[in-house]
């Protein structure tokens, strides 16, 4: 309950605040926002499977914006950011969709 | 997942309610540490939105850049050579409204000399004025007919006689009362204008033993007038051919 609140109060900071977002980040930054949706939808996906964790969820959370954004930096740097972003998306949004298919049979039995 | 929900008679329900277990508000570090993350990825999400709505070509990566270079480029030189094609369009189309004009300026030149020849415009332009006064009526039609002939010799282009065009086809003949000109008498004093360089045409019809001596022997008297600019304004009424077809120009000449 209280993440959630989390999220929306983000929600509206970064609707209301108008944040600009530093030049280096901005390759980074939607990559991460996949990976920490990753994070989040396993972490529903682990409360209904009953194995959720509070230090599993956030240490995983923290490790899949990490990860991915390192993965596009060292693309970046390797001079295939660009597919390497396409990559991490495309296994980022798998998971995702294996996660929400696993929540949808724990909750709607389907 | 599925064998999962196997083993439980009500997986919904038991799903429903660790979900409610789990959203129950709990004073733990963890769950402190989750909510920040949560308001994190809350403003993430919201900042990537806002950015991305208003994306300008400075966030883009180098390769991309250089991508949407070569778009721009390729774009501008396809649309360079459209640019070229459609100027040559419009050049020939220029050039051919052009040549056009020209050929209706020909056509119309052929037309006015055509009909000046054929008697079917009227003319102006610097001639000679003759009159021949035959008190005595000695002057017969083969005079008056030597009288066009040497105004032809001298270079005339148009000619009428007692306002009578004469053309190609005119014939001379004696009718019942005196001479007639493509059926139509004629009755002295005969005025003949023609058009043409004046000096060498009165110079010829004053040439010894020519028509002005040959009209004075009959009797007759002849008076030339040269004009910078007299009008010749009698028309000959144009009959088609009822015989004669023009050949067409491909066609093989007959022997």
């Amino acid at each position: 309950m209280i993440p959630a609140l989390g999220l929306l109060v983000g929600l509206a900071a970064g609707l209301f605040l108008h944040p600009a977002v530093p030049l280096a980040l901005q390759p980074y930054l939607p990559i991460a926002v996949i990976a920490a949706l990753d994070a989040v939808f396993g972490g529903f996906r682990a409360v209904l499977d009953g194995i959720f964790n509070d230090k599993v969820f956030v240490v995983s959370f923290l490790s899949n914006v990490v990860v991915a954004a390192f993965i596009v930096f060292l693309g970046d740097q390797l001079g295939v950011g660009s597919q390497l972003s396409t990559g991490v998306v495309v296994v980022l949004g798998i998971r995702i969709f294996s996660n929400v298919a696993s929540i949808r049979r724990h909750v709607f039995r389907a | 997942m599925s064998q999962d929900t196997e083993g439980n008679p009500q997986p919904s329900a038991s799903a429903w309610k660790r979900l409610m277990l789990a959203a129950r508000p709990r004073a733990t570090k963890a769950n402190a540490l989750a909510a920040l993350l949560a308001v994190l990825l809350g403003f993430a999400v919201a900042t990537q939105v806002r950015q991305n709505q208003s994306l300008g070509l400075e966030s883009l990566r180098q390769s991309d850049l250089v991508n949407i270079l070569d778009n721009t480029t390729l774009e501008s030189s396809r649309l360079d050579q459209n640019a070229r094609d459609l100027q040559a369009t419009r050049d020939q189309l220029v050039s051919g409204s052009t040549s056009g004009a020209a050929a209706v300026r020909a056509a119309q030149e052929r037309l006015d000399a055509l009909g000046i020849l054929a008697g079917t415009a009227r003319a102006h332009g610097p001639g000679i004025r003759m009159t021949i006064a035959d008190p005595g009526g000695k002057v017969t039609a083969p005079v008056l007919l030597d009288a066009i002939q040497e105004l032809r010799d001298a270079g005339a282009e148009a000619i009428e006689v007692n306002n009578i065009r004469i053309v190609a086809s005119s014939h001379f003949g004696l009718g019942a009362s005196g001479i007639e000109i493509d059926g139509s008498s004629v009755s002295p004093p005969y005025t003949l204008a023609a058009i043409g360089d004046p000096a060498t045409m009165s110079s010829a019809m004053e040439i010894p033993g020519g028509l002005s001596e040959n009209v004075r022997g009959l009797g007759a008297t002849i008076s030339i007038a040269q004009a910078p600019d007299l009008t010749v304004g009698a028309l000959h009424p144009l009959s088609g051919p009822r015989y004669a077809r023009p050949v067409s120009p491909s066609a093989p000449a007959t022997p």
